[in-house]
C-alpha cells in the first residue's frame, strides 16, 4: 500500500484562504448526457473553472426535484446550478422543458422565501460544450461572489414532526444581528459583513414552516 | 494513509471502504490524496467509513485488489472510489466489487479527475473539493441498494441509415456474417457522394470501379433490404429492441414489376436540370435513376416535374413500359422495422459557397464548386470528363484551386475538413491529365496525412502546379491591367513571400468543406443521440470508442460524426458492425436497472406523472385507480420521480434518498474546508424525511 508522499503541500485542516474574498460554493445538478459529459470534456482539456461548484449526476434535468434545490440551500450553498440539454436536445426528447417549467417556479419560490433569483441559475451545455460549461460556472460564481454569502438563520436540524414553531421563531428569527452558531462553528463568511434580504425579514424564513404545518 | 478499525460489523451495520486514487500525478498534482483519505478515516466515521486507503493506480489490478481484499478482511459493504468519471472506470470498480462478493451496484465511483485536479490549479481548493465530493459519495452510497441488471435479447436484425460508402461497409460485414440488414437511403440509389467521384486519391482508382461492385453486392445480398428514397421517421425502443418507421416515398413505379431497362428515362419528353447527382450541370429526365449504375435500378418519378403529373397527360413512360410497372396512383407507404441495433450513417453535405460572396460562386460563372469538378472531370458526367468552362466548349489555360473554403474560418465552420487538400491534389492532377492548363494552388497549410498522401504531394509538386501559400481574399471579374480582361483574377496575399499578388486565371475551384447534414440536428434527436454543436454526432469516446454513441444500440460510422476520408469511412462501417455483430453474438445484454417505480400504496391516483414521461411508459389502472410503469417502456430519466407530489414513485440508482444524502455530504464543508454551516430553512433532512414515509 502506498504511503506516497504527495506531490502538493498539505493544506492547514480549516484555515480560510489567503484571500478574503468571498468563496462562495454552489452546487450543481447535472445531466448524465450533456452537462456532466461537457464537464468531464472540461477535465480532460484542463479547461479551468472556480472551484466554487460541486456536481451532481442526475439521469436528466427532468429528474431535478425541486426539493433538491431547497435542500442544497438548507445545508449550506449559496447557489444552485442546474444545468441539462439545449431546448430540443434532450436525450429523454423533452425532459428538459419540464427541468425549464420547475425553474421558472423555483425562481418564484425562493424569492417569496427571501433568495436571491440569482442564486438559482440555468445553464444549457450539450456534451459538447466543455468551455461553455467551465465559462458559465465562472460567470454564476462571480455573480454570487458579488451577491454574498447566503445568510439564512442558522439552525440545526429541523424535525418538522417535533419542531416548537414558537422556539423555532426565537432561536432562528429572534436576532437577526446574531444568528446562534451552527453545530461546528459558524463559517466567518457568512457571519460576517451585512446580512442580505433574507436575513433581515426573519418571518420569511419561518412563515412557509407555519404554513406547511 | 490508512485507517482500519476493525471489528465484525454488527447486523445491518453499514461498513464503507474509501479509496482516493492518484491516477499518478492526474490527481494527486492538485489534490493532496494521502490527505483527503486521512480526512475520510477521520471525518466520515459516523457516516461508516471504516477504512480510507489512497493508491497510485486504482484501476490497476493491485489496486482492485485492495477493494476485494478489504471487502473480505473488514467485512465492506459499501466501496466509494474517488478517481476519475463514472462514465470512464465506473464498471472497473464495479466488477471489482462484485469480485469481492458485493453487489456491484454497492459501489460508487466520484470524479475528483475531470471535475477537480484537472480544472483547478489551487490546490488547497482542490483537496478541499475533493473531500466534499468523497463525502457525497459516502452519504449517497450509504443509500445505494442492491441491484440486477435489466437482461434484454437482442435482436439479431440491424438498420444502417444511409447508404454512402460507410453504410455500404457496415451492411456488407453484418450480411456476410449472416445476419438481416435493412439498409434505409434517402436518395433513388445507393452510392451516396462517392458515386458522383470520378477518381480517389491518393491510388486514383476509378471510384465508380471500385464502388459499383459494393453497391451490387449490398442490393442483391439475400441478408439485405434495401429500402431507398426511403427515411427514418421515428425511432422507439432501446437497445436490442428498436421499433422503426420508414416512410417509403411514392416511387410511382413498381418496384417487384421493373426490370430496370430503362426504355421510360429514353421515352420520357421532361428534361430537369439534375441538381442533386450532376451538382447542376447536367440533365436527367422527369423519370430517373441518378446514375447508370444506381442500386436498385428501378427509377422513380419526380412527381412535381413530371408533365403527367403537372398537365394530366403524357404517361410516355407508362406506354412504353413493358413490365407495366408505371403506377402513378402509388403513395408513400410506412413500414415499421424490428431491430437490435441502428448504424448511422448519414454523412455530410457540401459547404455552401455562396456564403462567401467575396469568391463570387452563383455570380461569377466560371467559379466552380470541389462537387462540380467531380462532375465535369467524371468520363460519366455531363461533359463526359472534358474539363471546360461554364460555357460547355472552352478549355481553360488556367485554373486556380483554392482550399479550405469554409474550413478553417472563423466566419464558417472552425475545423478542418481534413479531405479537401488530398482532392484539391487529385483536381490538380486531372486538370493536368484532361488539359495544358497551369494550374495554381492557393492553400493555408498543406495537410497530406494518411498513407501515401504526402507522396502524392510530391508527385503532384513534380507534375508542376503551382503552390501559393496564402488564401486569396477575393476573386473578381474587373481587370486592372489588359492581361487581366476577360478573366477571373484572384487577389491573395503570398504569405511566403510577404507580398499581395494577383492571379488572372480561366477557372477557379472552390475545395469546400464538409459540414454536418442540414438536419443533422433533427436526425440526433430523432435517433436519441446527442451531436456538437456543429452538428456531428458525438462518440461514446472519440479515441477509444469512435464508432457507438452515449444511447446503447445506435453506433455512427463516416462522416456522420466528423470529416472523414473514404478509407477511414469504410474502416468505421466496419468497426460499427464489429460492434453489432458482437452485441448479437452475446444475443443478451445487461442495461443498468435505472428505472421509475410507483409504489401502489402511496400512489393517490393523481396521474400528474402520466402526463410526464415521453415514452408512454405510465399507465392508469382504473379499476386500482393508481398509475403503474411499465419497466421496459422506461428509460430512466426520473421526470415522473421528481414529478409525484406524493412521493410515491422511487427512481431506481438516483433516488430522492441517495440524491439528498449526496448533497449533504457535498455540503459537509465549506469552500475552505470548515464545516458548512446549516441553516433552519424547513426542508428535513433525509432522517426526517423517511421517518415521515414510514409514519
Amino acid at each position: 500500500m502506498s504511503t506516497q508522499a504527495p506531490v502538493a503541500p498539505a493544506p492547514v485542516e480549516g484555515a480560510a484562504p489567503a484571500t478574503t474574498t468571498f468563496e462562495p460554493v454552489i452546487i450543481g445538478f447535472t445531466c448524465n448526457w450533456c452537462s456532466y459529459r461537457a464537464a468531464d470534456l472540461a477535465g480532460t482539456a484542463r479547461t479551468k473553472y472556480p472551484p466554487n461548484v460541486r456536481l451532481i449526476r442526475l439521469m436528466c434535468s427532468g429528474r431535478l426535484d425541486p426539493t433538491f434545490v431547497l435542500k442544497a440551500f438548507s445545508e449550506g450553498a449559496d447557489a444552485v446550478l442546474v444545468s441539462g440539454c439545449h431546448p430540443g436536445e434532450c436525450h429523454y426528447i423533452e425532459q428538459n422543458y419540464k427541468a425549464l417549467r420547475r425553474f421558472q417556479l423555483l425562481q418564484r419560490t425562493i424569492e417569496a422565501l427571501g433568495i436571491e433569483p440569482a442564486r438559482l441559475q440555468l445553464v444549457w451545455a450539450s456534451a459538447a460544450e466543455g468551455v461553455r460549461l467551465a465559462n458559465e460556472i465562472a460567470r454564476v460564481t462571480e455573480e454570487v461572489r458579488a451577491i454574498g454569502p447566503l445568510n439564512w438563520p442558522a439552525g440545526d436540524i429541523v424535525d418538522l414532526d417535533a419542531v416548537d414553531l414558537s422556539a423555532a421563531w426565537e432561536a432562528t428569527g429572534g436576532d437577526a444581528d446574531g444568528p446562534p452558531e451552527a453545530p461546528g462553528g459558524v463559517n466567518p463568511d457568512h457571519a460576517a459583513g451585512s446580512l442580505p434580504a433574507a436575513a433581515s425579514q426573519p418571518a420569511a424564513a419561518t412563515q412557509p414552516a407555519e404554513a406547511s404545518r | 494513509m490508512t485507517a482500519e478499525h476493525s471489528h465484525l460489523p454488527a447486523e445491518n451495520e453499514i461498513r464503507i471502504g474509501v479509496y482516493v486514487c492518484h491516477c499518478g500525478s492526474n490527481i494527486a498534482g492538485v489534490v493532496d490524496v494521502a490527505e483527503v483519505a486521512r480526512w475520510a478515516a477521520e471525518n466520515l466515521k459516523d457516516q461508516g467509513v471504516v477504512v480510507a486507503r489512497d493508491y497510485k493506480f486504482m484501476c490497476s489490478s493491485p489496486g482492485q485488489e485492495l477493494v476485494t481484499d478489504d471487502i473480505k478482511n473488514f467485512g465492506l459493504n459499501r466501496i466509494v472510489v474517488a478517481a476519475c468519471s463514472p462514465h470512464l472506470h465506473e464498471n472497473t470498480f464495479r466488477t471489482a466489487t462484485a469480485r469481492g462478493g458485493l453487489n456491484p451496484y454497492l459501489c460508487e465511483l466520484v470524479s475528483i479527475r475531470e471535475q477537480d485536479s484537472w480544472v483547478h490549479t489551487d490546490k488547497a481548493a482542490a483537496t478541499v473539493k475533493a473531500k466534499a465530493i468523497l463525502a457525497g459519495g459516502v452519504e449517497r452510497v450509504r443509500r445505494n441498494e442492491p441491484l440486477s441488471p435489466v437482461r434484454v435479447d437482442i435482436n439479431p436484425a440491424t438498420l444502417v441509415v444511409g447508404g454512402g460508402i460507410a453504410g455500404i461497409s457496415a451492411t456488407l460485414e453484418l450480411a456476410d456474417a449472416g445476419f438481416k440488414v435493412y439498409l434505409v437511403e434517402k436518395d433513388p440509389s445507393i452510392g451516396g457522394h462517392m458515386a458522383q467521384f470520378d477518381k480517389t486519391f491518393p491510388t486514383l482508382d476509378c471510384s465508380a470501379c471500385i464502388l459499383t461492385p459494393k453497391m451490387v453486392a449490398a442490393g442483391t445480398h439475400p441478408n439485405v433490404e434495401l429500402l431507398t428514397w426511403s427515411e427514418v421517421e421515428k425511432v422507439e425502443g432501446y437497445v436490442g429492441n428498436f421499433t422503426v418507421t420508414v416512410r417509403k416515398k411514392a416511387r410511382y413505379v413498381n418496384e417487384d414489376l421493373c426490370n430496370g431497362c430503362g426504355v421510360c428515362q429514353e421515352k420520357c419528353p421532361k428534361k430537369v436540370i439534375d441538381e442533386v447527382f450532376e451538382a447542376g450541370l447536367g440533365y436527367r429526365k422527369a423519370i430517373y435513376t441518378p446514375f447508370d449504375q444506381a442500386v436498385p435500378r428501378t427509377p422513380v418519378i419526380d412527381r412535381p416535374n413530371c408533365t403527367y403529373f403537372e398537365k394530366g397527360t403524357c404517361k410516355a413512360c407508362e406506354k412504353f413500359c413493358e413490365t407495366n410497372a408505371i403506377d402513378f396512383n402509388q403513395e408513400d407507404s410506412i413500414v415499421t422495422l424490428e431491430v437490435g441495433n441502428i448504424i448511422m450513417a448519414t454523412g455530410y453535405d457540401l459547404f455552401d459557397a455562396r456564403k462567401m460572396t467575396q469568391y463570387g460562386y452563383g455570380r461569377l460563372p466560371n467559379v466552380f464548386t470541389s462537387l462540380e469538378f467531380e462532375r465535369l472531370s467524371n468520363s460519366a458526367g455531363p461533359t463526359n470528363g472534358h474539363v471546360v468552362l461554364r460555357d460547355g466548349v472552352t478549355e481553360p489555360k488556367s485554373v486556380a484551386i483554392v482550399h479550405c473554403v469554409g474550413s478553417r474560418d472563423k466566419n464558417h465552420n472552425n475545423y478542418c475538413s481534413a479531405i479537401c487538400c488530398m482532392q484539391s491534389l487529385k483536381f490538380a492532377h486531372l486538370i493536368k491529365e484532361h488539359t495544358e492548363a497551369t494550374i495554381y494552388d492557393f492553400y493555408i497549410d498543406m495537410r497530406t496525412a494518411g498513407k501515401g498522401y504526402d507522396e502524392f504531394y510530391q508527385r503532384i509538386l513534380e507534375e508542376g502546379g503551382i503552390f501559393v501559400r496564402g488564401k486569396p481574399a477575393e476573386i473578381t471579374d474587373v481587370a486592372r491591367t489588359p492581361e487581366e480582361e476577360g478573366k477571373l483574377i484572384l487577389s491573395v496575399e503570398d504569405t511566403l513571400i510577404g507580398q499581395q499578388r494577383r492571379f488572372p486565371v480561366d477557372m477557379v475551384i472552390l475545395s469546400s468543406g464538409l459540414e454536418p447534414r442540414a438536419d443533422a440536428k433533427e436526425l440526433a434527436v430523432r435517433f436519441g443521440i446527442s451531436c456538437s454543436f456543429d452538428g456531428w454526432a458525438i462518440e461514446k469516446h472519440p479515441k477509444l470508442d469512435p464508432v457507438a454513441t452515449m444511447t446503447e444500440g445506435v453506433f455512427v460510422a463516416g462522416c456522420v460524426s466528423g470529416p472523414k476520408d473514404i478509407p477511414a469511412s469504410v474502416a468505421q462501417g466496419a468497426a460499427a458492425a464489429a460492434r453489432v455483430l458482437g452485441r448479437i453474438q452475446q444475443k443478451v445484454m445487461s442495461l443498468e436497472p435505472i428505472k421509475a417505480t410507483v409504489h401502489a400504496e402511496h400512489c393517490s391516483g393523481c396521474r400528474i406523472c402520466n402526463t410526464m414521461c415521453p415514452y408512454n411508459a405510465i399507465s392508469f389502472d382504473d379499476a386500482l385507480g393508481v398509475s403503474s410503469i411499465n419497466a421496459a417502456m422506461c428509460q430512466g430519466c426520473g421526470t415522473c420521480v421528481a414529478a409525484c407530489p406524493a412521493g410515491a414513485i422511487s427512481g431506481t440508482g438516483f433516488s430522492d434518498e441517495q440524491v439528498l444524502a449526496q448533497i449533504e455530504g457535498l455540503l459537509m464543508v465549506g469552500a475552505d474546508g470548515a464545516p458548512l454551516r446549516r441553516s433552519a430553512f424547513p426542508v428535513a433532512h433525509h432522517e426526517a424525511v423517511e421517518e415521515a414515509v414510514r409514519a
